[in-house]
């Protein structure tokens, strides 16, 4: 089974202010890690190809630097790697990136199954997924908990909706999207690092791509722009109670049967 | 849009854009500053430079969609086993905020098998002008390929400036197919939504966590999506019935798929901390897991849950459905008494809309004290019992 896997770099924390009168932006430099939903997207393409055989090829959009993320995702297992990285690509929103990523894939690989984590900790929209599936014309499973079953052209899969457990059977190729805890994601392994520390990453920038008008790609290829960023709003009405535990008690259950709470 | 260019004559390498940028984007290479792939255009360069050498070069205009071409506000109506999910009446009640603005109407389009017919009419009461229902039973089932056909055969019909669609699971996979399908822009998890003269959808959401607002725009294309989580707006009150059911051709076409759903199963279905009035939250500060009880106590008097943050579900004391916070649900409850809770901006995110908000906190500078509306800074071991004793005496 020919499968790709989807994987982004995302940054070590979240950490990040805005001064409100200057309008800057303060990050805090942590380190930039692997999603940790596509961790779980890496597992499921790792059991997919113990259990059928086939290889596995990791993709990424982003800046040179993620190319540290590729050798760990050897570490893991994983057979080929490749970057897709250009100052064209910047800016990308969910349209822009997802495209970059269906064209990229279609013009490195053939593939059965594409699988994706299930959102970012960063952008967090779980948009790229299904928007790839429909630049690729193929079909689409979202939050899938569960790989049911696998024959030559379709792979039978366990959805997750909130109240509702699907088992949907979806013709290959075909794109999904894993939850979390789909399976219990290894952890790199030293063997593995040593067989491949001379394995590279392939780096692929815009000029590889078949499509070369620029305005597909990056901040010109974005349907969507941030207009402004701004603090979010403080709340008011603020009251320190103050008195014994017995005193607030009593105080606080007199406003809850006053607003109707109790 | 615009690139960042660096004048090279005026550059005096002094290096101090390279320091401000917060995405490592920039570097001195060869006597002159690269910039790479990690730059998002927050143009933090710009206002650093002491010579003015970095400035914005505008592209040509990209041709612009005929915005007056588009007009209403559609709702996606995602339909359950039990009947309409309530995320719909939501955005029924925003979408009609939205139309008055520009004067639009408000549409809704129902999806599902043959009971979407009935559930329709439902949706005449809440002001919706027209209801289109697509109606098979090939559609009792959630298949994204599917669906996405069938909003594409109604959006072409209809022409909506603007499609809502809540943030559900089928919801969160739908809008993206959908919003590619028409090469449009999609914003997830609005949180604010506004309506500009020109049609422009002002689209907000909390961005790094929740510590920015952003405010985005489709610039220049239509439909414009938004998904909205479930009791982030208002419900739409009922109102006078003005308008029309249509029932809607499904085609062989459309119901063309590369799934077939096998099987649905319910689980198990208990109430979710985001249909409870009253929540009691516990946080760190509680320092034994068989100390959840007390709290249990208070829930169980005030006739609520007891939900919990990230850190104690990530300790095992309780499950993820419980978890309040970014990672977790979203939560409107009516009353909210968090305990021994810090109030990181992420567990705030999920719910800093409650009406009223209580916290029990002994450190007075914690944050969560700058959302809550009564503020305790004693120690919930002592608060929380005499607290729900209080309650339980009230209610005699």
């Amino acid at each position: 089974m020919k499968i790709v896997v989807c994987i982004k770099q995302v940054p070590g924390t979240s950490q990040v202010e805005i001064d409100p009168e200057t309008g800057v932006l303060k990050r805090d430099g942590a380190a930039a890690k692997i999603n940790p939903y596509d961790l779980y997207a890496l597992e499921t393409a790792m059991r997919l190809k113990e259990r059928c055989g086939g290889t596995v090829t990791a993709v990424t959009m982003g800046p040179p630097q993620a190319e540290a993320m590729m050798k760990e995702a050897y570490m893991m297992g994983v057979d080929q790697a490749y970057v897709f990285t250009d100052r064209t690509f910047a800016g990308a929103d969910v349209l822009a990136t997802s495209y970059t990523l269906a064209q990229g894939i279609t013009s490195i690989c053939d593939y059965d199954i594409i699988i994706c984590g299930k959102q970012t900790t960063d952008g967090d929209t779980a948009q790229v997924g299904p928007a790839m599936a429909e630049y690729l014309g193929i079909p689409c499973a979202a939050w899938v908990g569960e790989i049911a079953d696998v024959d030559d052209d379709a792979v039978t899969v366990g959805q997750d909706f909130v109240n509702v457990r699907q088992l949907a059977k979806m013709k290959l190729p075909c794109l999904i999207t894993v939850e979390k805890d789909i399976y219990t994601p290894r952890l790199p392994s030293y063997r593995l690092k040593a067989a491949t520390k001379d394995r590279k990453v392939e780096m692929i920038t815009f000029a590889d791509f078949k499509d070369q008008d620029v305005t597909h790609y990056g901040l010109k290829g974005s349907a969507t722009s941030v207009e402004r960023i701004f603090p979010p709003e403080s709340h008011d009405g603020q009251i320190f109670m103050k008195g014994s535990a017995e005193q607030v008690a009593g105080e606080l259950a007199d406003i809850f049967a006053e607003r109707k709470y109790i | 849009m615009a690139t960042l260019n660096f004048n090279q004559d005026q550059c005096i390498l002094c290096g101090q854009c390279v320091e401000k940028c917060p995405f490592g984007a920039l570097e001195i290479k060869d006597n002159k500053i690269e910039i790479n792939a990690s730059c998002k255009m927050c143009k933090l360069c710009m206002k650093s430079c002491p010579v003015q050498a970095v400035s914005l070069v505008e592209d040509e205009v990209k041709k612009t969609v005929d915005k007056d071409a588009w007009k209403g506000v559609m709702v996606f109506v995602e339909q359950e086993e039990s009947g309409i999910h309530p995320v719909a009446f939501e955005l029924i009640g925003k979408a009609r905020e939205l139309a008055a603005k520009i004067n639009h109407p408000v549409y809704a389009v129902l999806i599902g098998g043959e009971q979407a017919k009935e559930q329709a009419q439902s949706l005449l009461e809440y002001g919706v002008d027209k209801v289109y229902v697509y109606a098979h039973e090939a559609l009792a089932h959630f298949r994204g390929d599917v669906y996405t056909n069938i909003m594409e055969d109604c959006i072409k019909t209809v022409k909506p400036t603007v499609v809502l669609v809540g943030a559900t699971s089928l919801g969160r996979s739908l809008a993206p197919a959908c919003a590619t399908r028409f090469r449009t822009g999609l914003t997830a998890d609005c949180t604010v939504l506004d309506m500009k003269e020109n049609t422009d959808l002002v689209q907000i959401r909390p961005a790094f966590g929740g510590n920015i607002m952003a405010q985005i725009i489709t610039t220049n294309t239509r439909p414009q999506f938004a998904t909205v989580r479930y009791k982030v707006m208002n419900v739409a009150e009922k109102t006078a019935q003005n308008g029309e059911v249509v029932n809607c051709e499904v085609t062989d076409e459309m119901l063309k798929s590369g799934m077939e759903v096998i099987s649905t199963e319910i689980v198990e279905k208990t109430k979710g901390i985001e249909e409870e009035d009253v929540l009691v939250v516990a946080g760190r500060g509680v320092k034994k897991q068989e100390d959840l009880a007390m709290l249990q106590e208070l829930a169980d008097a005030l006739g609520g849950q007891l939900a919990t943050t990230r850190p104690l579900v990530e300790k095992g004391w309780n499950d993820v459905t419980k978890q309040i916070g970014l990672s977790g649900r979203t939560v409107k409850p009516k009353l909210i008494i968090t305990c021994g809770v810090s109030g990181a901006v992420q567990f705030a995110a999920g719910m800093d809309g409650a009406e009223c908000i209580v916290a029990i906190n002994t450190d007075a500078e914690a944050p969560i004290f700058k959302i809550a509306n009564y503020c305790i800074t004693e120690d919930l071991y002592s608060v929380v019992p005499v607290l729900t004793a209080a309650v339980r005496a009230k209610q005699q």
